[in-house]
């Protein structure tokens, strides 16, 4: 009857939702009336409160972190990390993880409806930005009781929200632990982010981004995006080792259908996306990485930005990641030596690129787990 | 892992004041950092390349950076330290006359602590064995030894002179970290540990002015 889990998984679990009735003002001006949150959490709150963890998920990420769906043969997307002994200790936290908002999970988004209009968001669903998700968290927090978080944890956007959260409430969080992000994205980066965008819109099924409505959805221009994307998440020399210049057939058949390996593998990840994800939420959260910039509202000053920072911090990046370079990484760093943060700053040996942070790299998670040891035993759990 | 002290913290130890900024460069498994934080309250930083020691500075809850001491200390802001300290470490470096002035940059004072290659006995296994010398205090062979700018108490000392660098204190322990007073008559030969404290010379104009 029931499934046997891994004795280092939190096991079964369930998502949760959270009605928010307050209005939420937005960056860009425009205010959702209300909204839904969709979260998980894992293990317990102590009696003091003290020893909540919030995980912020990344552009493709949702709240179902850790653990098993009913009936999923696959857990959570960071089991590497969140479980009973692991560098997130279940044992030890009360972890909460929630879908960001504007998502396609059970957040509030582009695919639920406008209570004003009666019909679906669509690309009416106003852009958010990562101080908005945080603000939204802030109202999740508060309604499960949490003043303070002993640290708030995510890799890649992820950890731009961790950044955040840091600035915007800087006495709400014990630590912050920032994993493969960087302080802002760079040309290139928005670069890579606009030619997914083009994808999408201008897919002819993509109907000004009202495709629902018309009973299709965008699947070209999606996959191309997350084919585009995936490469900048993995290294040529993960790919290399993965793929090499394998051929399916064993020689080349002179036409345009899958002849490489990586072609394969390429598409396969394309196709999967379409069927897990929403083409206007990816549209929005490619916008919500373009937009952070937390330097920018003093004049571009990172020192100055995160002058008020009071969280201690673990900022981690890994060797072989060209889409956040370990460079990014330490101007976060600098940023916090200017102004005598507590921080600690290491570049992991991997191969496996940007994607690193999600995987079960030994040197990685023994550092996460010493440093998630200090932060147990600071809040006495 | 070792967790007795090394003898020179105990003397590291005594020359800073409480509750200072300190910058140890190749702090280690960080013990010193520990060490002063616990018994003198510093705070700061350490930097060091070797994963296996950042892991260790994690348990011991040391805010540790992970640095190339080769590419200077770029990350670090004039003045922003009381001192800057550098264990064992000196000999290794690319260009350790550079961070000298580095560490003088950053920090108000600088503390090095190296090998004396002028020993006794690193002498006598060059000149009577003809084998490149190894020691207590310098336990590797020639080919896999991390140690490629070696110095002489002299030689440093005339490194500090003409990089207008002033040596407020020196102490020199034999090969058992014992302060003799043999190796205070015959440093460079007594010798084999050298514990420096010094400034910029400038700093005493601009103290008198």
């Amino acid at each position: 009857m029931s499934k046997e889990f891994p004795a280092d998984s939190v096991g079964l679990v369930s998502p949760r939702s959270l009605r928010l009735e307050q209005p939420l003002e937005l960056d860009s001006g425009q205010v959702l009336p209300c909204f839904e949150l969709a979260y998980e959490t894992y293990g317990t709150l102590n009696a003091d409160r003290s020893n909540a963890v919030l995980i912020e998920h990344a552009l493709s990420g949702h709240h179902h972190a850790a653990g098993y769906h009913e009936g999923d043969s696959k857990p959570g997307w960071w089991e590497a990390c969140i479980g009973p002994g692991k560098p997130i200790d279940t044992d030890r936290f009360f972890v909460v993880c929630s879908n960001n908002l504007g998502g396609c999970h059970g957040s509030t988004g582009p695919q639920s409806t406008n209570p004003d209009t009666g019909r679906i968001y669509g690309s009416g669903f106003p852009i958010v930005t990562v101080r908005d998700w945080v603000r939204s968290q802030a109202r999740l927090a508060d309604a499960l009781g949490i003043r303070t978080w002993a640290a708030v944890v995510g890799g890649s956007l992820g950890g731009m929200q961790a950044l955040q959260w840091s600035l915007m409430y800087p006495e709400r969080l014990r630590h912050a632990v920032v994993i493969a992000a960087a302080p802002k994205l760079s040309a290139q980066n928005i670069a890579f982010n606009e030619v997914a965008r083009q994808a999408i819109i201008t897919d002819p099924e993509f109907h000004d981004g009202r495709y629902m409505d018309h009973g299709v959805i965008p699947r070209r221009g999606l996959a191309l995006a997350r084919m585009l994307g995936h490469i900048t998440y993995l290294s040529d020399d993960a790919m290399g080792a993965k793929f090499g210049r394998e051929l399916r057939e064993g020689r080349f058949s002179f036409n345009y259908e899958v002849e490489f390996q990586v072609e394969s593998y390429l598409r396969h990840q394309g196709q999967s996306f379409v069927d897990r994800f929403d083409a206007n939420t990816y549209l929005l959260m490619t916008k919500a990485l373009d937009y952070f910039d937390p330097a920018a509202e003093h004049d571009n000053d990172l020192s100055a930005a995160l002058a008020e920072v009071q969280a201690s911090f673990l900022v981690l990046s890994f060797t072989s990641d060209w889409r956040f370079p370990s460079s990014r990484s330490r101007e976060i760093v600098r940023a916090l030596l200017d102004g005598d943060k507590d921080v600690v700053y290491s570049e992991i040996e991997a191969h496996h690129g940007h994607d690193a942070f999600l995987m079960p790299i030994p040197e990685y998670l023994q550092l996460f787990a010493a440093y998630m040891d200090g932060v147990a035993r600071e809040v006495g759990a | 892992m070792n967790h007795t002290l090394r003898p020179e913290f105990s003397v590291i130890s005594d020359w800073i004041a409480p509750g200072s900024r300190v910058l140890d460069l190749g702090c280690g498994d960080g013990t010193l950092l520990r060490h002063l934080r616990e018994t003198r309250g510093v705070t700061g930083y350490g930097l060091e390349i070797d994963p296996a020691n950042i892991l260790q500075c994690v348990k011991n809850r040391i805010n540790v950076i992970q640095t190339d001491l080769d590419q200077g200390l770029q990350d670090f802001d004039g003045d922003s330290f009381d001192y800057v300290v550098m264990t064992q470490t000196l000999q290794a470096m690319h260009f350790p006359d550079r961070l000298l002035e580095e560490m003088l940059r950053v920090g108000r004072q600088g503390i090095v602590t190296f090998p004396n290659f002028g020993h006794w006995r690193l002498r006598y296994h060059l000149a009577l064995r003809g084998r490149m010398p190894m020691s207590r205090a310098l336990p590797h062979s020639w080919y896999d030894t991390p140690n490629i700018h070696l110095c002489t108490i002299n030689d440093f000392e005339q490194l500090c002179r003409d990089r207008g660098i002033r040596i407020l204190e020196r102490n020199l322990a034999d090969d058992r970290h014992r302060n003799r007073w043999a190796a205070r008559l015959w440093p460079n030969l007594l010798g084999a540990i050298a514990i420096y404290r010094f400034e910029r010379r400038h700093e005493r104009g601009r103290q008198a002015a």
